[in-house]
């Protein structure tokens, strides 16, 4: 393995430049891990390159030498989507972080999967333009890493998902081949099975992406509970009313105490939860929704309206930075994503408390209530090593409770290696199997970041090539071939 | 044992959100030159791994910014881990021998006023165009580097050691008057001087101060940096002044910071001018300045001591004056201390990007309150072919207070 690394090093060397070519062991360690920091390895080599041309030739160079390899862009992941291989190569894509081309009259923009979510945002803003996705991460993690893991983010409840705002993507496919997926494609929805495919199905080398115009009008409103069940109930009235905020979030006591410790958003104090509700759109509409809003946040005991940007971000602030800032109330922690249907909110809330008094973990609660995506945040001592079993104990039962409500394992964090054994429970053999033919086809030697989603190792069994005869479902005549 | 306390370390919990403050990061694109690619490095060497050459040229190549600190949803303390880490490089890794030699330089002339001022006469020399274009070549290339940074020699100014109040006094604060800022901007010192006693201060100017040991302190070399600052705090204990003004943002926040080697300068309290002026409130008159200025965020005022506002305000409050922001104004200039003298080439490159971003506001004026950031914007800007003129947040007041024009500010 190390005299194949080796020599892969020396050809990357001279196909991307010594500077672009990490070899060293204590440099190649500080990329062990991504945002999640329980599982780690450390890469066999890491590339760092500029071109795709350059990540097309990395990955030929792989698949000639049967080398496993992984993609990586700001390493901000909560699943562990972009966890190196030990006898692999990382492909970083930090240094192409250009935004290619800005086009106002098409509303959209080219940029390269280095550009962090927030640099689209800034570079259309002049123009009375945004990217809408906004993972709490956004000053941070690149598009590139969106892409893969199909992140959502605080206002996707009205905006929808990453995949909701990408036009076309250019990916090196996993044989090394340079393409682009168009969603005006006719045929399969390629593009669409590439977004959120974690980066098992290729590496987005250059993007294009939807602008939205800014709304005229933005209201944000934060309402503070006794309770999440005060507030969840807060939660299904507005939807219930046909409200589509453009967010609307929720933080229960122990995130709302984190938050304060680390960025003093002062929320107001004694609160059991508070709502943060976002309306936009035109003037007259907000102003319409924003009345109802109040009244149906009637349980609320204090509400505040920001009275400009300033006052925008600074409620915005705790909300954003509340998964980090729990760092400052507790040693260490696991940041769980699930989903569950909204109407099912006060019940799985209620339930959570009970698992996390049964267990004796305390357990914090950042969520889009809108969409019903939960963030618990289960808080652990890791100098106790028991501690950490029993928070991941708790952890795994939380996710079994949203499955049984009829959710999800997860809404925005990704599968990765994290939750790749939860997916039994969420999903049948057949199931499971459909995925990993469709994986298959695009990467028949498991080689494009081997090791994520599925359960168990699986082999490609039914190597993809030329079909002998007609398709059954062509023959029966129940579908076409084009 | 190692000095770096892995409290400190576990503290980060990986989320990347330093990556896009930090300097290096927008340079380089490498986990290894981010923040939390270095308390990685950290956790290695805690971890048992020695301190090797490539760990060492990335815990140097950091700035000491501390753009990293208030970013941070976790509330690292990258700034006590840094410093601890300069420590235990210093202690525990052999430097090879020209960066050692460098490195006696700088440390035996940089924190020596009078040693400073010596070399004054030769650089005037060297300024001389004809002389320049000859020696230049000659010269190692971080020594021309250092000269390079060196501004117009001007006529030395001898600071009175009491500058009284005009008026009626309002309190009695010590000045520091510094190494870079007063070997090379005296006509700071001046002006920080006049505009206190113009705003009701007894202005007490200890000699012999010497230096206060930032340089020091931000380079690892902690016992040097105490000998320094107790020597300061001797000095001002002993003219009776408990508050002392400083001008230069890495002094006062080298100084403010404390550390337990440093008991003699701690019972001081130190401020710095801009924070100082806003708590005594303005008095005296501001005459117009019909000038358009851009300010410089220093790190050390920013980052490490918050200072953002109090500068702005007292700029804003000059009749005329109209204040421009510069795009990425909180990515550092490059200068970082002793930064620009050991990492030529990274200094180079982010004084171009900020000379870039300072050109595109389009003022009269750039104002920093800062020595090193001055000197190292302006020669990044006279690089591009930028003709700007450079002047301390003191100099500008001074301008106003005494009603000078436009023209004292050479804008």
């Amino acid at each position: 393995m190390a005299d194949r690394l080796g020599e892969l090093a020396r050809r990357f060397t001279g196909l991307l430049g010594s500077d672009s070519v990490i070899t060293d062991p204590v440099r190649l360690r500080t990329y062990e891990c991504d945002g999640l920091t329980v599982h780690r390895t450390t890469p066999g080599l890491v590339v760092l390159p500029t071109t795709a041309e350059q990540i097309a030739a990395v990955v030929t160079e792989c698949v000639r030498t049967r080398t496993p390899y992984v993609a990586r862009g700001s390493g901000t992941g909560l699943s562990g989507g972009a966890l190196p291989r030990g006898d692999g190569v990382l492909i970083v894509t930090t240094r192409m972080r250009r935004v290619l081309e800005i086009d106002v009259v098409g509303r959209r923009a080219v940029v390269e999967p280095g550009v962090t979510n927030l640099a689209i945002t800034q570079a259309a803003l002049p123009h009375g333009y945004y990217y809408a996705p906004d993972p709490s991460s956004q000053q941070v993690c690149s598009i590139g890493g969106n892409l893969a893991e199909n992140s959502g983010g605080a206002h996707c409840l009205k905006y929808g998902f990453t995949v909701n705002h990408v036009l076309a993507a250019e990916i090196v496919t996993p044989d090394g081949e340079i393409v682009t997926l168009d969603a005006l494609d006719p045929g399969y929805d390629l593009l669409g099975a590439f977004v959120g495919s974690e980066g098992t199905l290729g590496i987005a080398t250059k993007t294009t992406v939807r602008l939205t115009r800014l709304p005229e009008k933005v209201k944000t409103l934060l309402a503070a509970f006794e309770s999440t069940e005060a507030g969840g109930r807060a939660v299904s009235a507005v939807i219930g009313a046909g409200i589509v905020p453009a967010a609307i979030e929720m933080m229960d006591a122990l995130a709302i105490e984190a938050a304060e410790a680390s960025v003093r958003c002062e929320y107001p104090p004694g609160a059991g939860a508070v709502l943060i509700v976002e309306l936009d759109g035109p003037e007259e509409e907000v102003a319409a929704e924003y009345a109802q809003v109040v009244d149906l946040c009637s349980e609320a005991f204090e509400i505040r309206i920001a009275a400009d940007d300033v006052e925008r971000a600074a409620i915005w602030k705790g909300r954003k930075s509340a998964f980090a800032a729990v760092g400052r109330i507790s040693p260490a922690y696991i940041v769980q994503d699930g989903v569950v249907p909204r109407t099912a909110l006060p019940e799985v809330l209620a339930r959570i408390d009970a698992l996390s008094a049964e267990y004796g973990c305390r357990v914090a609660n950042v969520f889009h209530a809108g969409d019903g995506n939960l963030h618990p945040l289960v808080l652990f001592d890791d100098a106790d090593p028991r501690a950490g079993a029993r928070a991941e104990e708790l952890s795994g039962a939380i996710l079994d409770l949203c499955v049984r409500h009829g959710g999800s394992i997860t809404g925005e964090h990704g599968v990765g290696v994290d939750k790749s054994r939860y997916m039994p429970r969420m999903f049948s053999e057949d199931d499971l199997d459909a995925m990993h033919r469709l994986r298959c086809a695009f990467d028949p030697w498991n080689l494009c970041n081997p090791g994520k989603i599925f359960p168990t190792p699986r082999l490609c069994g039914e190597v993809p090539g030329v079909r002998r005869g007609v398709h059954p479902l062509v023959a029966s005549g129940e579908a076409e071939l084009w | 044992m190692s000095g770096i306390d892995p409290e400190l370390i576990d503290d980060c919990v990986h989320c990347g959100f330093c990556l896009p403050a930090c300097p290096t990061y927008l340079l380089w694109g490498e986990e290894m030159d981010s923040p939390r690619g270095r308390i990685n490095l950290m956790e290695q060497h805690v971890g048992g791994v020695p301190i090797t050459p490539e760990m060492a040229g990335h815990f140097d190549a950091c700035l000491g910014c501390m753009a990293c600190v208030p970013v941070c949803p976790s509330g690292v303390r990258y700034d006590l881990l840094i410093e601890q880490t300069r420590a235990e490089v210093e202690r525990s890794y052999r430097r090879p021998p020209w960066e050692r030699a460098l490195r006696t330089l700088v440390f035996h002339l940089f924190p020596y006023p009078r040693r400073l001022r010596l070399l004054r006469g030769p650089l005037r020399l060297y300024q001389h165009p004809g002389l320049r274009r000859r020696i230049r070549p000659l010269l190692p290339a971080p020594v021309a580097a250092m000269s390079e940074l060196v501004p117009p020699i001007r006529p030395r100014i001898r600071l009175p050691r009491v500058v009284r109040a005009r008026g009626e006094r309002r309190a009695v604060v010590g000045m520091l008057t510094g190494c870079v800022q007063d070997a090379f901007f005296a006509e700071v010192n001046s002006a920080t001087a006049r505009v206190l006693a113009m705003e009701g201060c007894d202005v007490i100017i200890p000699g012999a101060q010497g230096c206060c040991g930032a340089l020091s302190e931000h380079s690892g070399r902690a016992e040097e940096a105490a000998r320094f600052s107790d020597r300061l705090g001797e000095v001002f204990t002993r003219a009776g002044v408990d508050a002392v003004v400083v001008n230069a943002a890495g002094c006062g926040s080298s100084l403010k910071e404390g550390s337990p080697l440093r008991e003699r300068a701690a019972p001081l309290a130190f401020h710095d001018l801009t924070e100082f002026l806003m708590e005594l409130g303005p008095r005296a008159e501001r005459h117009p300045l019909p000038l358009s200025v851009a300010y410089h965020d220093a790190c050390h005022l920013a980052h490490a001591q918050g200072i953002t506002a109090q500068p702005r305000t007292l700029l804003r409050q000059i009749p005329g004056l109209t204040l421009r922001e510069i795009p990425s104004g909180q990515t550092c200039c490059g200068s970082a201390g002793t930064y620009n003298l050991f990492q030529p080439d990274a200094a180079r490159e982010l004084g171009d990007l900020k000379a870039a971003n300072v050109r595109s506001t389009g003022v009269d004026l750039l104002v920093s309150g800062n020595p090193g950031c001055s000197l190292q914007i302006a020669s990044a800007l006279s690089r591009a072919g930028v003709r700007l003129p450079v002047a301390h947040t003191a100099q500008v007041l001074d301008a106003s207070l005494r009603g000078l024009s436009r023209k004292a500010l050479r804008a």
